[in-house]
């Protein structure tokens, strides 16, 4: 009876063990694998230090407890200048090397920075297109714009195995957090912000991509699908999406962003192809000025004391601050309108070389193994 | 340690306990301790000054500090504050000679000054407001009002001090308790003049620069 | 310019009305009707036994820093509970939230549920108790009678009480914030929270934030001015170094605090925009602001636990603490490089890779003293005779856990790692492993050590082991599967969940919360079980563990005057001096001692605060403006006072130690 008690309790432990999925250690995307190793390293290097130090304690507090009269008792002694430079200089060795580790994982790593390789030994083909995808944090969905195919989705992110994506990603109200666990880490999504991520994913596959950071009521059901298919399928997709019904205008797009939760997957054939830049600069609604015109207005000194009457009240009753002003934007004045092209060419071109100091001369390309170990080893060659 | 000590030498070092004991007078640490309130005050400022260092510039299309500044009345404003620090320092010097009428009148004088001063403040700021120029139109003036409207609440609370601490010389003289006080009040005062230096420095002088 | 027209507000009541009380929550309702059951018993029992007048006097009142001390201990205890019990609302509601059902808890209630979980932990649970640790024991380790501010210290108390007041009000009076515990704008504002929630937030933190911080002017006075005659820097117990450390902490972080709160409520109630989206407002200000006030607040509570542990260690193993210097040091190196790191907590802001490396690795930098620290403790056991008490039963699994919570708080440092792991549940398990196991277990430890002389008996032994082993056991099958659940990817903050397999650890989780309800409820059975027992387990000496700093010197528990004569040092371990060189307690040659008076003020001013911040919350201008005339007047009424001390008269003093020697006969036949 004991017995079978004992095994009932472990079992589900053991299903659980073996079915759990611990996408973090085990990601499809080449850029979340990089992290991960980065995960794995710094965790042996601090072992290290962690198991001796741990071990010394179970010892120490069995070896020397009280009524063990065999072990040396010292009361007096409290100083080792030698012992002092061991326990110093350990952890700073190991932080030296895992400062190391970082500051080069950073860089390379850097979310703004275009990836250089799509898997481990594996370059980008000189023909390749790096795809483009504006995200869209809304209350509480996720919008996928992909400008390249002029198409827009709700709630799904599909993209072609093996070919390196860059995201620009904002919020159109409160902050958070894009992550999508297999692709390459996560980035805030900020009202009137952009933030950038790059990744790739090398194995076809649907997982899960959701708000990281806690955004209000809808917050946990804010997830999105996120697919890899091959290139063929891909083209299918983009052609079945370029079929659906809506287009997204920006009076869709004001509809759309009204906060509700666990929305359907939606597709819209057409998208304005300056929705993503005026979502940034919070200027959807007509009338409204975008931030990045204010922010050249103000590089110039402001427009003065004929601005302060240049506010509209909103419509619509929102609420504001008890001694506040009612709900106003500023008005948009005759400035131009933000024209943007969506080429490659827009993306500043990565230095593919591995880092090096300041001063230093430029290393030769290398052509293989991961990014970290030749940045490690070019420096470690000289 | 090797040295051999002296018979008095042992002795203090057998000495456990203070057996002739003076009271501990309160107050003993109450200027240390004012200052580290100082200190913790001055990060308040750090925080607002560094609030009107990030968004100082984001007019929202609306007005700038050229817009509305008026330096000559900031130049005023500023002299009301600087010379109420010197006659501060004049009450100092007469409660040291422990001359109550005449620290009581120096008294008198700071707080006018320092009532014009803040006259004067809520002068520019009524200005501004009715001219639109809000806490509410842009960033730049919330932080402008903040920063500026904090060192003036500090200012409001160094008069109402004032005023206390006058009633109390009045009622008990330059006692030590009034001294002390006289002491911290100075303090934050000054206190208060070094921070206008720098707002009237980074927001005014650097703000019709920029 | 825009004409504002203010929303019908009651003239008297604000915006409160009869909505705002929760009666559709029956979860709250119980809550409710149980706590005024316990409210009108206790009050009832309290007038039946005429207990007003004594708890006026000798509590309410008090300026001694002992009775402060303990009263901060009591308040953090009862928080405690209040703050598990949201805990544990969190792990059924994880539990059972899966394939399709969304739990017990809808999103309104749950998310007040882990924002009034984080606040309360940190600011009524972990900082009253660490306040009040050091309030009890630094004077008694200095020598001294009384901190530098006696009044201000009752003031402060009162000051965090009353914050916690406004947070346990907002339970059944409107509702708590939604936004998370550190209440990042835009969603804070007002706009995406126009509820009183936040508002309750912002004044329940703004009141207790002038307690914390006047109380931390308070002890760093003391610790530089009131030594004892001999006491250099270096020559002071390690507690009172890293309490010293931790209250220049606290006077360089809290102003950071409220000056980031007056801005966010200048944007609620002015509408300003600092933080807001439009009119080039900057919600990334506020999350830098925060977290440079919020990661030195990590090491104020932390840093006091560690000068504990050096004690408690250095006690049991019967030694000289293992290099005293390089700890001190290594506790100013932690103090300084605790402001510089703040960014760590949002690298995945996007701030480029050489800022967020600099980040990263001033972060691990702190792993080196920190990591100097464990070894100083292990080379302390090392050679040492150890006594396995209970405290030195905590400081060991201290010891085993803290250093398994730096190392994924180091891993979290490395930007690339915390791009994947930021928001993770592996966050929640990293910071939960080190605040549990490290700041939790050493008031434990030190409960468990000064307990005795606070209360003149020890705290019961059984009892104390169950509630070790629930909490040590609890805590790892609570927080282990939540490392795991984080590796595969699950965030915090969510209410419900779509993948089965998932579920099972937050099972093994929510059994660990159980295990922890147990230790919790062993601990309190350890309190009652002492009282009941306190004859068999009284302490006569003054100094039950055999210990080395000052406050073992005074009887348990101290006179009210800590000191009869004020001592003189000659050895970091002064106590422990004075007993090898054959110190003799003085038997005459006392005097009258001055001591500072009780005064009432403080509590008169906390109670107008509790007032002013529920009438700013709910917006009742009239009582806004009374209470806060109020507070002036009373402010300037009590300068006027100029008799705050008294001789306390020569046989008080004569008595009490009489009968400590009587005491101390007591042990020696």
């Amino acid at each position: 009876m004991k017995l079978r008690l004992r095994s009932l309790a472990v079992l589900p432990l053991c299903a659980a063990l073996s079915a759990c999925d611990m996408v973090v250690l085990n990601p499809a995307g080449d850029v979340a694998a990089q992290q991960r190793d980065l995960l794995v390293t710094s965790t042996w290097l601090m072992l290290l230090i962690i198991v001796p130090v741990m071990a010394l304690t179970v010892i120490f507090a069995w070896r020397y407890r009280h009524n063990n009269r065999e072990a040396r008792y010292e009361p007096d002694w409290h100083h080792s200048m030698r012992l002092e430079l061991v326990i110093w200089s350990m952890p700073l060795l190991i932080i030296i090397c895992l400062g190391a580790l970082t500051w080069l994982g950073s860089h390379l790593l850097d979310p703004y920075r275009p990836l250089d390789r799509i898997a481990p030994g594996k370059e980008i083909p000189e023909d390749t297109r790096t795809l483009q995808i504006e995200v869209v944090a809304l209350d509480w969905k996720w919008l996928f714009i992909y400008p390249q195919y002029g198409v827009a989705t709700v709630n799904e992110m599909t993209v072609p195995v093996n070919q390196p994506l860059s995201l620009r990603i904002t919020a159109s109200s409160v902050m958070n957090t894009f992550y999508a666990p297999h692709l390459a880490g996560m980035i805030y999504a900020m009202p009137s912000m952009e933030t950038r991520l790059h990744g790739v994913l090398n194995s076809p596959g649907e997982s899960e991509g959701f708000s990281a950071n806690y955004s209000g009521a809808g917050f946990s059901g804010m997830k999105f699908k996120m697919r890899s298919v091959s290139d063929n399928e891909f083209q299918r997709w983009v052609g079945m999406t370029r079929a659906a019904q809506q287009s997204l205008t920006r009076d869709a797009y004001l509809q759309l962003a009204k906060p509700s939760e666990r929305e359907p997957v939606r597709y819209f054939s057409a998208v304005d192809r300056q929705l993503f830049d005026a979502i940034v600069g919070m200027c959807v609604e007509p009338g409204k000025m975008c931030t990045h015109d204010m922010m050249a207005i103000d590089e110039r000194g402001g427009l003065g004391m004929a601005g302060i009457y240049n506010v509209a009240r909103r419509s619509g009753d929102q609420p504001r601050a008890v001694f506040g002003a009612d709900h106003s934007h500023v008005i948009g004045i005759c400035a131009a309108p933000v024209v943007r092209t969506f080429e490659d060419d827009l993306l500043p071109q990565v230095d593919r070389s591995p880092l090096r100091g300041a001063g230093l001369p430029r290393p030769a390309p290398s052509r293989s193994g991961s990014l970290l170990a030749d940045a490690v080893d070019s420096s470690s060659a000289r | 340690m090797g040295h051999a000590l002296t018979t008095e030498q042992a002795a203090a070092r057998t000495l456990f306990y203070q057996a002739d004991e003076h009271d501990h007078e309160a107050g003993g640490s109450t200027l240390l301790g004012f200052w580290i309130y100082l200190m913790s005050d001055c990060l308040i400022f750090a925080v607002l000054f560094a609030t009107y260092g990030v968004v100082g510039g984001n007019y929202a299309a609306g007005p700038g500090p050229k817009d509305l500044f008026d330096l000559s009345l900031v130049a005023l404003n500023t002299s009301m504050l600087l010379l109420s620090s010197m006659t501060y320092g004049f009450a100092m010097l007469s409660s040291y000679r422990n001359k109550v009428a005449a620290t009581q009148v120096w008294l008198v004088v700071t707080g006018l000054f320092g009532a014009a001063f803040l006259g004067i403040e809520l002068y520019e700021f009524a200005h501004m407001i009715h001219e639109g120029a809000t806490p509410q139109r842009s960033a730049f003036l919330s932080a402008f009002f903040t920063l500026v409207g904090t060192h003036g609440l500090h200012v409001t609370f160094g008069i109402v001090w004032l005023i206390t601490l006058m009633v109390q010389i009045g009622k008990h003289g330059l006692n030590k308790a009034n001294a002390r006080r006289l002491a911290c009040l100075s303090l934050f005062w000054h206190f208060l003049d070094v921070i206008w230096i720098g707002v009237f420095t980074f927001v005014y002088l650097m703000g019709m620069l920029r | 310019m825009m004409q504002a027209e203010l929303p019908v507000l009651d003239p008297i009541f604000g915006r409160l009305s009869l909505a705002a009380l929760p009666l559709h929550e029956p979860i709250l309702v119980a809550t409710f009707v149980a706590v005024a059951i316990g409210g009108i018993a206790l009050l009832a029992g309290v007038t039946r036994y005429q207990l007003w007048g004594y708890l006026w006097r000798e509590w309410i009142t008090t300026i001694d820093h002992k009775r402060i001390g303990i009263m901060y201990m009591i308040l953090g205890i009862i928080m405690l509970l209040r703050g598990f019990a949201d805990a544990v609302m969190m792990r059924l509601q994880q539990m059972m939230a899966f394939g399709g059902s969304e739990g017990y808890l809808n999103a309104h209630h749950y998310d007040q549920i882990f924002t009034a979980h984080g606040v309360i932990m940190i600011f009524f649970v972990a900082m009253p108790l660490v306040t009040g640790l050091m309030n009890y024991i630094v004077p008694l380790q200095i020598g001294a009678r009384d901190v530098a501010f006696p009044f201000l210290n009752n003031f402060s108390f009162w000051m965090t009480t009353a914050g916690a007041i406004l947070v346990m009000f907002s339970l059944f009076v409107g509702e708590f914030a939604r936004t998370g515990w550190l209440a990042y704008p835009p969603l804070s504002g007002i706009q995406y929270s126009p509820d009183v929630g936040v508002d309750y937030y912002i004044w329940a933190l703004q009141i207790a934030g002038v307690g914390t911080l006047l109380s931390g002017v308070n002890l760093l006075a003391t610790i530089i001015k009131m030594r004892a005659p001999g006491m250099t820097l270096m020559k002071m117990p390690v507690f009172t170094w890293t309490s010293l450390c931790t209250n220049v902490l606290i006077v360089a972080a809290f102003p950071v605090l409220t000056a980031v709160l007056v801005l966010l409520s200048l944007d609620r109630y002015v509408g300003t925009n600092f933080f807001t989206n439009d009119f080039g407002g900057n919600p990334m200000m506020y999350v830098n602001l925060i977290w440079i006030w919020g990661h030195p607040e990590v090491y104020i509570l932390i840093l006091p636990l560690f000068g504990v542990y050096s004690e408690v260690t250095s006690t049991f193993c019967g030694k000289k603490l293992f290099g005293y210097s390089s700890m001190v040091y290594a506790t100013v190196v932690i103090t300084i490089l605790s402001y510089i790191v703040w960014l760590h907590h949002f690298f995945t802001m996007g701030s480029g890779a050489s800022v967020n490396s600099f980040f990263g690795i001033t972060t691990m930098i702190i792993s080196i003293p920190t990591g100097a620290k464990i070894f100083n403790w292990l080379f302390t056991m090392y050679r040492g005779r150890i006594r396995f008490e209970l405290p030195m039963m905590w400081t060991v699994a201290f010891m085993l856990t803290f250093v398994i919570g730096g190392m994924t708080g180091v891993l979290l440092a490395v930007p690339p790692a915390d791009f994947v792991l930021h928001n993770s549940l592996f966050l929640i398990a990293h910071f939960h492993n080190v605040i549990i196991g490290g700041v939790l277990f050493g008031l434990f430890a030190g409960i468990n050590y000064w307990f005795p002389k606070a209360f003149g008996f020890k705290l019961d032994r059984f009892w104390g082991l169950v509630s070790f082993w629930f909490w040590v056991i609890g805590f790892w099958v609570a927080f282990t599967p939540l490392y795991v659940l984080g590796l595969m990817g699950v965030t915090r903050r969510l209410r419900y969940f779509e993948d089965p397999s998932l579920q099972i650890w937050f099972q093994i989780a929510a059994v660990g919360a159980g295990l922890i309800a147990i230790g919790i409820g062993a601990m309190l059975i350890q309190f009652y079980v002492s009282i009941r027992k306190r004859n068999e387990l009284r302490d006569t000496t003054g100094d039950p563990w055999d210990g080395r700093t000052l406050e073992w010197s005074t009887s348990s528990p101290p006179p009210a005057y800590n000191f009869a004569f004020t001592p003189i040092i000659h050895d970091g371990d002064a106590w422990w001096d004075m007993k090898q060189r054959g110190y003799q307690r003085p038997l005459s040659g006392f005097r009258a001692i001055l001591m500072p008076a009780n005064t009432g003020a403080g509590f008169v001013l906390a109670a107008l605060s509790t007032a002013f911040g529920f009438a700013m919350v709910w917006y009742m201008w009239w009582l806004a403006i009374a209470s806060f005339i109020g507070i002036v007047g009373f402010t300037i009424y009590h300068t006027f006072n100029y008799k705050r001390e008294f001789h306390l008269p020569l046989e008080y003093v004569v008595h009490a130690e009489e009968e400590r020697s009587r005491q101390l006969a007591t042990v020696r036949s």
